[in-house]
């Protein structure tokens, strides 16, 4: 109780208030422009943090990136361009909601399932946080081979064409993973004596040339669509307690994906939205509706990558190992600070402990209104001319990727796979089946191949060991359920009709 | 403000010529470009970037950090070798720079840069999971000397990373073949920590700092460091010389170093400011905090220390048939 009250005190300083204001502003601006990640907006406020209190210094941390994972939706919703790779998930859905003229429903939806997800995955940090990192210590390289895998046949989950096409796409994505000499054995591959493609094909580039670049190559090939009606901006919280009442069940399944696979070191945000967008359509009572401007599987995706942020501190604190690339940074903030991650931070320094927990509900509840805030000034690009908002976006577009590592190839890069992004969709092919295969190629790949060194070439560590068990089962029975199902049709109703698009 | 137009000509080759002939404007005297080529976030950047801090209050000149990352370090690294050598584009380039080359990835060497100040070294340890038989790494050495060849399983890093042919060094340092223990290649420490703690791998050679989560927290034993002396924030660890008598130390370096053809007029006067700010209170207690090593070297004292790592790394990679012919 003493610690607790301690804590309250620590956060309530002026510094640490003002910081966490300020850190939520900028959060919310630099998640918001495309291309500049909540990964890159946490990079840049290390060197602030030399001259904060320790508290002060965490509390920057945790709230820029919590508020740059949600206002990532903001592009991705208005323009198709995904802010940070946790939002490619549902970018084609929120975008179709727009063009519904549900911007300010899909934007609250991104808002409101972000902060409940967020509060959600914090209570999670306090309840369970040792059990938790005992969870996440048991996973060896086998049972993250099955996670990845899983993960990959998302891909024909997401996708609303034809199954034969997300996967054929997907595996593009997994072949483009192959570039560089980021894999197990240090070779470069496909890197044509090319210095740039050493280090591989980053996903940034390659999702904002899909998605934006190919957006605006459609756009010029198009006519102008008839103007949007005129009429004021709606209220964005209003419908979203309807939502929360109606998709209760998919907010909370997202919220416990998002809290588990927040959890294991190496799968973050990213991998919890997809997962869970696809677990959404899987289950749903209505997947047709699906990818034409739904709002179900943005609620559980929303929740889902927001849960996983917080939970992604667990193995940090506890045991230094990062769950993803923002708490890499944070734990070298903490160690700068004395705030040594290790259990002793739950026992002898609880205080702290108390004070980071409450500024993650803290930092979860401002983004409520500083969201509606941005939201209500980003919204001004719905009314803007075409003509006048697509130049700017190709501008956004080479900006923020040249950005994240000021080089100038990645620009060259954002335009090579906007004209692949722009093939691709005028012959069926998912962009989105695509970026995925980008993203889970090098776990896949990397999980498989250590694996296999580690058990001498003998593939049965992969089902031997009881949670691989659990996960291989779980991986055959999805990729044989459309098989099977396929089959009962067949023999059920021979000559069924085409056209029933199935997921 | 006479000397602008001059400076400009000297980014060219005959301005370089000419330069010792005129009478150097003081340096620095507009803002300074510090290159680093790895990620925003990471270790190389964290320390570039508290240096330029302390270099801007010391100088009264900006030294802004840019980031130039891509093909694995190299971009980076190439990107300061081919800048004007007139003191106002420098970076921080990292043990890489004596491994790329060995693997044809690359034509540069350390010999392409003036190296100005080694600012640190970090010394990888041996790391055990806590409930392993080993005590010490006499113990775990003679398991290795005893066991078939790769049969024990060790990690750190990627293929052929620095902690990779840390290993190399020190299995050949004792006389073994460097595979004798088998490499699982992970992508960086943390991965490798982990899999040790969850029962996958013997031990790991990654630099303690790296370790110190998992040593706080009881999961970890770190049995010696492959480093000349103890770590200062790790007085508990004995060097592999004091442990079992191996003379064998190597080190991931970051020296700050400018494009090669500095004038030395230039070099007199960044050095010393280098060695200011890493005698300031700042750094010592900045790089304590996050347990890297303190190691200094002047700008010759950087040069050897290259030239040495080269030598040594490009024998292990040898040893682990990594470089080519």
């Amino acid at each position: 109780m003493h610690d607790l009250l301690e804590a309250f005190r620590l956060v309530a300083a002026p510094d640490v208030l003002v910081a966490i204001l300020a850190s939520a502003i900028y959060g919310l601006v630099v998640g918001s422009l495309p291309g500049l990640s909540a990964t890159m907006a946490t990079a840049l406020l290390v060197p602030v943090t030399f001259w904060l209190s320790p508290i002060a210094a965490i509390a920057t941390i945790i709230t820029a990136s919590a508020m740059a994972i949600f206002s990532g939706d903001i592009p991705g919703c208005l323009l198709r361009i995904p802010g940070t790779p946790a939002s490619a998930a549902y970018t084609d859905e929120a975008y179709a909601m727009t063009r519904k003229g549900q911007a300010e429903m899909a934007l609250g939806a991104g808002l409101w399932f972000s902060a409940i997800g967020g509060i959600v995955g914090t209570l999670s940090l306090v309840l369970m946080a040792p059990l938790l990192a005992e969870m996440a210590l048991s996973f060896s390289t086998y049972e993250y081979f099955w996670l990845a895998f899983l993960g990959l046949m998302c891909a024909t989950l997401v996708a609303r064409s034809s199954p034969i096409k997300a996967i054929a796409s997907m595996l593009l994505g997994l072949l483009i993973s192959c570039i560089g000499m980021e894999n197990p054995a240090g070779t470069p591959r496909f890197t044509f004596g090319l210095t740039d493609l050493l280090g591989g094909i980053e996903p940034i580039p390659a999702l904002v040339g899909v998605f934006a670049v190919s957006e605006v190559m459609r756009a010029m090939v198009t006519a102008e669509p008839p103007k949007l009606p005129k009429r004021k901006f709606g209220s964005i919280l209003a419908n979203q307690w309807m939502l929360t009442k109606k998709y209760q069940w998919p907010m909370w399944r997202g919220n416990i994906i998002g809290i588990i696979i927040g959890v294991l070191p190496g799968a973050g945000a990213d991998m919890a939205a997809w997962v869970s967008y696809a677990m959404s359509k899987r289950f749903s009572k209505e997947p047709e509706k699906f990818g034409t401007g739904h709002p179900e599987g943005l609620v559980e995706a929303g929740a889902s990558n927001n849960a996983s942020l917080a939970s992604g501190w667990v193995p940090s604190l506890l045991f230094g190992i990062p769950g993803d690339t923002i708490t890499a940074i944070a734990i070298g903030v903490l160690y700068m600070k004395g705030l040594n991650p290790g259990p002793t931070l739950f026992t002898e320094r609880a205080s702290s402990m108390y004070a980071l927990y409450i500024i993650f509900i803290i930092a979860n509840i401002i983004m409520i209104p500083l969201g509606i805030m941005m939201i209500r000034a980003a919204s001004v690009i719905l009314r803007a001319p075409r003509a006048g908002v697509m130049p700017v976006i190709i501008l956004l577009c080479a900006v923020g990727s040249y950005a994240t590592g000021n080089n100038l190839f990645a620009v060259v890069l954002v335009g090579l796979f906007g004209m692949l992004g722009f093939v691709m969709e005028k012959n069926g092919y998912p962009v989105a089946a695509l970026v995925l295969g980008i993203v889970m190629g090098s776990m896949v790949e990397q999980s498989f191949i250590t694996s296999l060194i580690k058990s001498d070439g003998d593939v049965m560590p992969f089902f031997e060991r009881p949670v691989s068990a659990v996960l291989a089962a779980l991986t055959f029975s999805a990729l044989l359920w459309p098989v099977g199902v396929w089959i009962w049709n067949r023999i059920r109703h021979p000559r069924l009709p085409a056209g029933g698009a199935t997921g | 403000m006479m000397t602008l137009p001059r400076r400009t000509l000297l980014g060219s080759a005959a301005g370089l010529i000419a330069a010792p002939a005129l009478a150097q404007p003081k340096w620095p005297n507009r803002p300074v470009q510090m290159l680093c080529p790895w990620a925003a976030g990471g270790g190389t950047d964290a320390v570039a970037r508290i240096l330029a801090v302390l270099l801007e209050k010391d100088l009264g000149q900006p030294f802004n950090v840019v980031n130039r990352t891509g093909g694995s370090g190299v971009v980076g690294h190439t990107a300061i070798a081919q800048a004007a050598a007139d003191g106002y584009t420098i970076g921080t380039i990292t043990s890489e720079i004596c491994m790329l080359h060995w693997q044809g990835l690359t034509e540069l060497t350390y010999r392409n840069y003036t190296p100005l100040g080694l600012m640190n070294s970090d010394a990888p340890g041996i790391q055990v999971n806590a409930s392993a038989p080993y005590q010490d790494v006499k113990s775990l050495a003679d398991a290795i000397k005893a066991s078939a060849p790769g049969k024990l399983k060790a990690s750190g890093t990627g293929q052929g990373g620095i902690w990779h042919l840390a290993l190399a060094g020190w299995l050949n340092a004792m006389g073994l073949k460097a595979d004798h223990v088998r490499w699982v290649p992970t992508n960086g420490a943390a991965p490798a920590m982990q899999d040790l703690v969850a029962g996958g791998l013997d031990f790991t050679t990654c630099s303690v700092p790296e370790a110190r989560a998992m040593l706080d927290a009881g999961r970890a034993r770190s049995l010696a460091v492959m480093a000349p002396a103890r770590i200062g924030a790790f007085p508990n660890i004995p060097t592999l010389k004091e442990a079992m008598g191996v003379d064998y130390a190597v080190g991931a370096i970051r020296v700050v170093a400018a494009p090669a053809g500095l004038p030395a007029d230039l070099v007199a006067a960044i050095a010393p400011a280098l060695k200011r700010a890493y005698d300031t209170k700042e750094y010592q207690d900045f790089m304590n905090s996050r347990g890297f090593g303190l190691v200094y070297g002047d700008a010759a004292g950087a040069e050897k220390a290259l030239a040495a790592a080269d030598l040594s790394l490009g024998n292990a990679m040898k040893a682990a048939g990594l470089a080519k012919a």
